[in-house]
């Protein structure tokens, strides 16, 4: 029942010095059009773009922190703070928004207190909005650490949280 | 597992014949799996198949498998359309037509295959039966092609989502698949390609309706020393969700189609630019190219016809403008993806100031279908200027809802209260959003237009990618379009930046 609610736990570590040269070492060629295939790796491996890891991305590739800090603010998918323990996908396509999406979004908002992007400060929660995940006939859609939960209701929310606060607590 | 790829390769890929031998045949009828004598289990696992719970579904018929029917094979295949029914499992038991069955959850599995096994069927949660000739029918069952949802339609790219294994190419190649690539690659010359898809009148399926062979030749006749393909998979659009219903169904046509584009503008690099957030069709793409290159599709100089092709996978970083043609050359440049004014078209400057095609996963599809076919066959469907058909994908407020393919010249009504059987919940209609959030809205007057790039224009209504969004009567037209709005207000300023720099 307990995976159920929290699907798989963040547990990344957050200083990954060496994983990062790993990836550089993967582009030897280091042009300019590997940039975005390596900041999307080093996301993926971190979980977000640290300041350590621009850095070294610059020095690699002969450019200057601030071009790939333009750079990575331009698109919405990079982040520069961890996630949460509890990630939160919330889905706002438009089928999911037509069945209520955003009563959902407000919901999560007043209750981690926390805008969309963000982490909490106690480095519980964090949550999205993305524009479809394609469960458009089982709308409105959330993911939870890689557990969708269908057909979601505002009112089951304050539960559901309650719920992963205990999970987080007990870890 | 090297025997059948060296069979497949030999009496079927490089076979000279347009007809292959019937001993071949005969062992494709089992790789197909039209023959079987054993009860063979095929489950959805399509995005939305996962959301609706198939993961635990597939686990629970894996127990049952091992515990109960140890001959029975289990099979996860790709969507076949409607997202209502999902998951949807088939169960196709030796000499009798294959038995479907909508919304089987977990807990739904053991009883429903205990009923099938010992002829008790539940009929609740039964959806219809296909067969083919040979077979035993089912009495009093409805076959799936003559439901309202499946009759109006017309699946030709379609038609081998949820049929077979996407992970297989062997299944694929059984199919027919990648001969019409093999020869195009052999017995043509760049131009005939381009010839035949132009004959064809494919239209580009991204919505502008720009003829496909058209776009090909322009890229040819530019001088230079290379030449890209990249396929759009971006599918910006909030509501949209075709593309990536193929390429969780049906990678190998897709990339089939690639290969012969590539090879038709003499590309030797093809690029797919996916959506992020799409990791299960991005997993199923590369195992795909991954079986390809193993089968000697791609690489140097395929099947000894001096051609030479790469396939690489890349995903968006994320910002709705980047499935526009420049924005997304920009992207892939490793810039920001900001949109430039036309021209120079990227089929003369494009990708690293080489002449580049961009085509949609649609339209792409529709090429090895062509290819294999001829392009009369191809002008036998939908209407004079927009032959062939169109997939959309069904969302919001109708009573079903999935991905669809329909004739062009079919019209909208036909769509809206036979496929998708009319609103939810009994509401009124209100209206129905075409092609995403910059796209248009079709109200009741207009809605017997049929689907045809001219016929939409002349009533100022766009085509779009693929979104049809049912919206009824409760839903403030203000709030659809303002939510919206306001979430790509970000991207259209990038837009008017560049417009009015350029002023």
């Amino acid at each position: 029942m307990e995976e159920n609610v929290r699907g798989k736990m963040n547990t990344k570590s957050k200083s990954m010095a060496g994983s990062v040269e790993a990836i550089l070492n993967k582009y030897k060629s280091g042009k300019r059009e590997d940039l975005i295939p390596l900041l999307q790796e080093i996301q993926d491996d971190l979980g977000y773009l640290s300041e350590e890891a621009i850095v070294k991305t610059g020095s690699f590739l002969g450019m200057s922190t601030t071009k790939i800090y333009g750079l990575a603010t331009f698109y919405d998918r990079f982040r520069f703070i961890p996630y949460g323990k509890i990630q939160i996908r919330i889905c706002n396509g438009t089928s999911c928004f037509l069945n209520g999406s955003q009563s959902i979004i407000n919901k999560i908002k007043e209750e981690t207190g926390t805008l969309p992007g963000q982490t909490t400060r106690d480095g519980n929660f964090s949550y999205e909005i993305v524009s479809c995940m394609g469960g458009c006939c089982n709308g409105p859609i959330i993911n939870v650490n890689g557990q969708y939960h269908t057909h979601i209701k505002a009112e089951q929310l304050p539960e559901l949280i309650k719920k992963l606060k205990y999970v987080i607590e007990k870890d | 597992m090297e025997d059948i790829k060296t069979f497949l390769i030999d009496k079927v890929l490089t076979y000279e014949s347009d007809t292959l031998l019937p001993e071949t045949e005969k062992v494709l009828q089992y790789v197909r799996r039209e023959k079987t004598d054993k009860p063979i289990i095929y489950v959805s696992s399509g995005t939305s198949s996962v959301i609706a719970g198939s993961e635990k579904t597939c686990d629970a018929i894996d127990t049952y498998i091992k515990e109960n029917e140890p001959s029975a094979v289990f099979i996860q295949v790709g969507c076949t359309g409607p997202a209502s029914y999902e998951p949807l499992v088939c169960i196709h038991i030796p000499g009798k037509n294959k038995l479907f069955f909508r919304n089987i959850t977990e807990e739904k599995v053991e009883p429903l295959l205990n009923g099938v096994f010992h002829n008790d069927i539940n009929e609740d949660d039964l959806a219809g039966q296909t067969g083919s000739k040979g077979f035993e029918l089912w009495p009093g069952i409805p076959f799936m092609d003559e439901l309202p949802f499946f009759a109006n339609q017309k699946r030709v790219i379609l038609n081998n989502c949820g049929c077979y294994d996407p992970e297989s190419i062997e299944e694929y190649i059984a199919r027919g698949g990648y001969r019409a690539y093999i020869k195009a690659i052999r017995h043509y010359t760049f131009e005939e390609v381009c010839d035949i898809i132009e004959k064809s009148g494919l239209r580009g399926r991204s919505g502008g309706g720009y003829l496909t062979g058209l776009k090909w030749k322009h890229a040819l006749n530019t001088t230079s020393n290379a030449r890209y393909l990249i396929c759009n998979a971006k599918e910006s659009d909030p509501g949209a969700f075709t593309d990536r219903t193929i390429l969780e169904s049906d990678p190998h046509r897709l990339i089939e189609g690639i290969a012969i584009a590539s090879y038709a503008i003499g590309a030797s690099n093809a690029i797919i630019f996916m959506r992020s957030g799409s990791d299960h069709a991005k997993n199923r793409l590369q195992k795909a190219i991954e079986r390809a290159r193993d089968f000697g599709l791609f690489g140097h100089n395929i099947f000894s016809s001096g051609y030479n092709l790469e396939i690489t996978i890349r995903v968006e970083p994320g910002a709705f403008v980047c499935g526009e043609e420049t924005a997304l050359i920009n992207t892939l440049e490793g810039k920001r993806g900001m949109p430039q004014l036309k021209p120079p078209y990227p089929t003369t400057a494009g990708l690293f100031g080489k002449p580049t095609v961009i085509n949609n996963v649609e339209t792409l599809m529709n090429v090895p279908l062509i290819m294999q076919n001829g392009p009369d066959w191809f002008r036998t469907l939908g209407t004079e200027n927009s032959p062939g058909t169109k997939v959309f994908a069904m969302a919001g407020k109708g009573r079903l809802t999935g991905v669809v393919e329909i004739e062009m010249g079919t019209t909208i009504r036909t769509i809206l209260e036979d496929i998708a059987d009319g609103i939810k919940e009994g509401k009124e209609f209100k209206a129905i959003q075409l092609g995403g959030a910059s796209g248009s809205f079709i109200t009741a007057e207009n809605l017997d237009t049929p689907i045809d790039y001219e016929k939409l224009r002349k009533k100022g209504i766009g085509m779009g990618a693929g979104g049809f969004v049912i919206i009824d009567e409760n839903t403030c037209m203000v709030v659809a379009n303002v939510s919206h709005a306001v979430k790509e207000r970000e991207e259209c300023s990038k837009y008017l930046r560049v417009l009015s720099e350029n002023l």
